[in-house]
């Protein structure tokens, strides 16, 4: 009979190779436009398509040439990161009240916001293109950063929310009787008590705006387009397009993937939005 | 000296400016929308305003389209909701336990998340999907078959696939996190008690994750009740209405023909359908997120 | 000088009232204890005498200041929480140096006060380490610490001992005493256990339901009860109640019969009974006596005997199916379950209760 030392051994070699193989698989899509980027298009395009190739770099020179990737990264960049502290900045003191100074309208309140995600863009196309063309916001950054911002809110709201309320409130009661007011409160004890779930918030909504495509698409032309639009340029077929599709979407999404498997740890806490204790 | 009921105050006062911000942002488009949907509103005639009422209502959910629009709709988020949470559970639990290159293996499975939703619905439809020259259609050769033309005979069920590909990690790394906080000894009672690793998962795993569930199923149906970039890329919404959802519908109902009072009438139905799916979700999972 | 007057205090959470009308006088340099069961209030009434709570209605003076609607940090008092709240990304040092800093005080004079205080709770070696990396009592002499840099009027402790094993708690006792003698300081302590009552305390305060039932020494509330409540609450094993009835009073010798016929005799001309009244008699374990069964005076069989080693403590069962504990000297032999034993009470340690529950 087998001992129990082996039956362990054995289970985790089956476990293991039946979870590398669901995980090669999940990941293949990712893998294959990677390998893509380096065909030339003639073999990108092959039938059958084939594993074994030889790379060129020609697609990246290409796109380069032809669009200047640093001008679309840098919107992205700008974009992202402005809305993301100009939303830290309404939603930290906002989730602060809602979880310290709990009412009977917190929960409804979150719930609410919460459903104000669930309008689609599309609906309200016209009358924010029609507001933002008024207000000269039309293919600027500003404008782009201000509907991310917005955009990005509720669930940053939610996940602070989080956040404070599984910081005991003793703590900052012990704050009160050592003098701080409010804004010491906050500054001093709350936020550095809170880092980790603040990391992950921010990189969440860096997330969700490096990879916004509606907006981006319908409110900027070239000023203030982002990579986004770059990757909706090289959508449209004109003669054999695939390789350079595949390079143009790599360069747009390897900055946040990268980012992504560094800050893996804390995104991993961020997105238990409450579910994990 | 400054007063209790001040100080208690203060914060409310202090952090009242924000969440009015925060309503305010959310509301003007709201109120404009609601305005736009009950006037007679197209870029094509801009001094045409009438107040029609309900009427842009009405001629929305009249359209040939709303029918099927609903439809896919929820097909389309029932499908993967249920496709991401039943593979999220079976996936996380499988890489619960450790293995050689366990942290490579959960990199490599959280990244489709990362991805932006029309790059993936670009690579879907061209590198995988195609009928000649696609992944899918070399496998398909490979084992004697027809290849299959994804986005022509089964439309739905690609962007289907295409979606969930995207939000399976999303659900992989909510329940990977809850399964770490599974009570050991539980497990080992249980054991000691004989039961099965079956019986494990069924009476002590899944109750354990039901509230994880609940709130990946939350958080999808927000995002997936608006899926517009990927079926705008790969099939526009055809063939017919058969990938066309609510909000695609808006978009070609009433912004292809820059009638701007149905698509905001569109857009109002869609949030009431959205408020009402979300009403049954927390009946049903029945699980309020915001307990602490 | 930190006098504490509470007048009235009345505290409610929308429709329910927690302190239902507190008046209390609290002097200088007393260790106070507010003792009672979950639910009480004692903590409500000490989160508001801090100002974590506001007060419904009613008034609280500090040395004649009202600093009812006062905010927590501009009444002059330091709490020592439960948890012990420490801020856990800052060092011990820090911990203690903040509301110091944050009154803007000299740097020099931080370090200065930081140090004493250290040097008072033994917590040299801690001062650079963060709370995680500390023990549960280090944490509570941290928290302590914390308090005393402030050298408040009043020190409030909220169930301090609660969260620590029972060794710790013993010793932690005696640390708190000595700190009160040696910072000849106010102290307010709520606490669940009447032990700590017992041996901390210069007055205690019962509560119960929101209510005080009554202020004094703790020998006083210990020998002197005023109803019930207060007997039942102090004393551990709780005192014995027993239902009597006046069977006879004869030149201010009452006779009182139990339920199971037995009759005690006290020495009371100060009572006003009636032949036929219903009474609550109590006793405590120590005022009983076990003798054999033919010569005691009241009969009972033995149920269970706790055998503590300096003492121990034997429930027995009357005829009529009283309970009544028994404390017996650790070194005396203790009889079977089910034997046969004569009880003899002293009838001068009796405590008489009415209908009501209050002490006669």
């Amino acid at each position: 009979m087998f001992s129990i030392k082996n039956r362990e051994q054995i289970d985790t070699i089956i476990i293991g190779t039946l979870s590398w193989l669901v995980t090669l698989l999940i990941f293949f899509p990712i893998l294959w436009m990677f390998l893509t980027s380096f065909k030339t298009e003639i073999d990108a395009f092959a039938t059958p398509p084939s594993l074994f190739f030889t790379p060129t770099l020609e697609n990246y020179a290409l796109i380069n040439e032809r669009s200047d990737y640093f001008h679309f990264a840098w919107n992205s960049v700008v974009t992202a990161v402005g809305s993301t502290i100009i939303g830290m900045m309404i939603a930290v003191p906002a989730a602060y009240s809602m979880a310290f100074y709990e009412s009977k309208r917190t929960k409804s309140t979150l719930l609410w916001m919460l459903s104000t995600k669930m309008l689609p863009p599309v609906g309200v196309l016209v009358p924010i293109y029609l507001l933002f063309k008024d207000f000269g916001l039309l293919d600027t950054k500003t404008g782009l950063t201000i509907i991310f911002t917005l955009i990005n809110l509720p669930i940053m709201v939610w996940m602070a929310y989080t956040y404070f309320k599984e910081i005991p409130k003793e703590i900052l009661e012990a704050g009160r009787m050592d003098g701080a007011n409010v804004f010491q409160e906050i500054f001093k004890i709350l936020l550095p008590m809170s880092k980790g779930g603040l990391a992950a918030t921010v990189l969440l909504s860096l997330i969700f705006s490096w990879n916004e495509a509606f907006w981006s698409l319908n409110l900027t032309a070239f000023n203030a387009a982002p990579l986004s639009a770059l990757v909706a340029s090289y959508s449209s077929p004109e003669g054999l397009f695939w390789a350079k599709l595949s390079a143009v979407s790599t360069l747009a999404c390897a900055p946040i993937l990268i980012f992504g498997w560094l800050c893996q740890k804390q995104l991993v806490r961020g997105l238990s939005f409450g579910a994990v204790k | 000296m400054a007063s209790i009921k001040t100080k208690q105050r203060a914060p409310l006062f202090l952090v009242s400016p924000s969440v009015l911000l925060l309503l305010l942002w959310m509301i003007i488009p709201l109120s404009m929308t609601i305005y736009f949907s009950t006037i007679r509103y197209n870029l094509l005639y801009p001094d045409d305003n009438g107040f029609i009422g309900l009427e842009n209502f009405a001629f929305f959910i009249d359209d040939p389209g709303f029918f099927p629009g609903m439809l896919n709709t929820g097909l389309l988020v029932g499908s993967t909701l249920l496709i991401t949470t039943v593979l999220g559970v079976l996936i996380s639990v499988l890489v619960n336990r450790p293995f050689w290159g366990r942290s490579i293996v959960r990199i490599m499975l959280i990244s489709p998340f990362f991805i932006m939703p029309t790059v993936n619905a670009l690579v879907w439809k061209n590198l995988l999907l195609h009928p000649v020259s696609g992944v899918f259609a070399a496998v398909w050769t490979f084992f004697g078959a027809e290849p299959i033309d994804w986005l022509t005979q089964y439309p739905l069920l690609s962007i289907i696939m295409i979606v969930s590909w995207q939000w399976l990690p999303f659900a992989i790394l909510i329940l990977m996190t809850a399964l770490q906080s599974l009570d050991q000894e539980q497990q080992e009672a249980a054991r000691l008690d004989g039961a099965s690793s079956f019986a494990i998962f069924r009476y002590l795993t899944l109750p354990h994750l039901s509230r994880p569930i609940a709130v990946v199923i939350m958080i999808e149906t927000i995002f997936l009740l608006s899926i517009f970039a990927e079926i705008f890329t790969t099939t526009g919404g055809g063939p017919g209405y058969e990938t066309t959802n609510l909000a695609y519908l808006i978009y070609t109902q009433a912004l292809l023909q820059f009638d701007v009072g149905l698509a905001s009438a569109g857009g109002l139905i869609a949030v009431l359908l959205a408020n009402v799916a979300a009403f049954f979700l927390v009946r049903i999972v029945g699980k309020n997120m915001t307990d602490a | 000088m930190s006098d504490l007057t509470i007048k009235n205090l009345r505290k409610s959470y929308d429709a329910l009232e927690i302190l239902k009308g507190i008046d209390l006088e609290i002097n200088d340099k007393e260790f106070v204890v507010f003792v009672g069961p979950s639910g009480c209030g004692k903590s409500t009434l000490l989160r508001t005498i801090a100002g974590l709570e506001s007060a419904t209605s009613g008034n609280i003076f500090l040395d004649e200041t009202d600093i009812t609607n006062a905010a927590p940090a501009k009444r002059d008092l330091a709490m020592v929480f439960q948890s012990y709240a420490l801020y856990p990304h800052m060092s011990v040092r820090e911990n203690m140096s903040f509301a110091l800093k944050l009154a803007k005080i000299d740097q020099a004079e931080i370090d200065a006060k930081v140090e004493d205080a250290a040097e008072i709770l033994k917590l040299g070696p801690l001062l650079d380490r963060k709370p995680k990396a500390l023990s549960g009592g280090q944490r509570q002499r941290v928290a302590i610490g914390r308090a005393i840099v402030r050298k408040p009027k009043i020190f409030l402790f909220d169930e301090p001992l609660s969260n620590l094993d029972a060794a710790l708690r013993v010793n932690m006792r005696l640390e708190l005493s000595r700190l009160h003698q040696e910072l000849q300081a106010t102290m307010l302590y709520v606490t669940h256990d009447q032990v700590e009552a017992m041996t901390l305390a210069d007055k205690v305060v019962i509560l119960n339901d929101g209510r005080i039932e009554q202020v004094g020494s703790p020998l006083e509330l210990y020998e002197r009860p005023c109803n019930m409540f207060v007997a039942g609450f102090m004393g551990m094993p709780k005192m014995t109640f027993l239902d009597v009835t006046i069977s006879e009073t004869i030149n201010g010798k009452v006779t009182l019969k139990l339920l199971s016929g037995a009759k005690i005799i006290l020495d009371r001309p100060d009572l006003k009974a009636t032949v036929g009244t219903s009474l609550t008699l109590g006793i405590r374990p120590e005022h009983t006596v076990l003798t054999t069964a033919d010569a005691g005076l009241i009969p009972a069989r033995i149920e269970i005997s706790e055998q503590l080693g300096s003492e121990s403590f034997v429930y027995v069962k009357t005829s009529a199916d009283e309970a009544i504990t028994v404390r017996i000297d650790g070194e005396q032999e203790v009889l079977p379950t089910g034997a046969n034993i004569g009880l003899s009470i002293d009838s001068g340690k009796c405590h008489l209760f009415d209908s009501n529950g209050i002490a006669i």
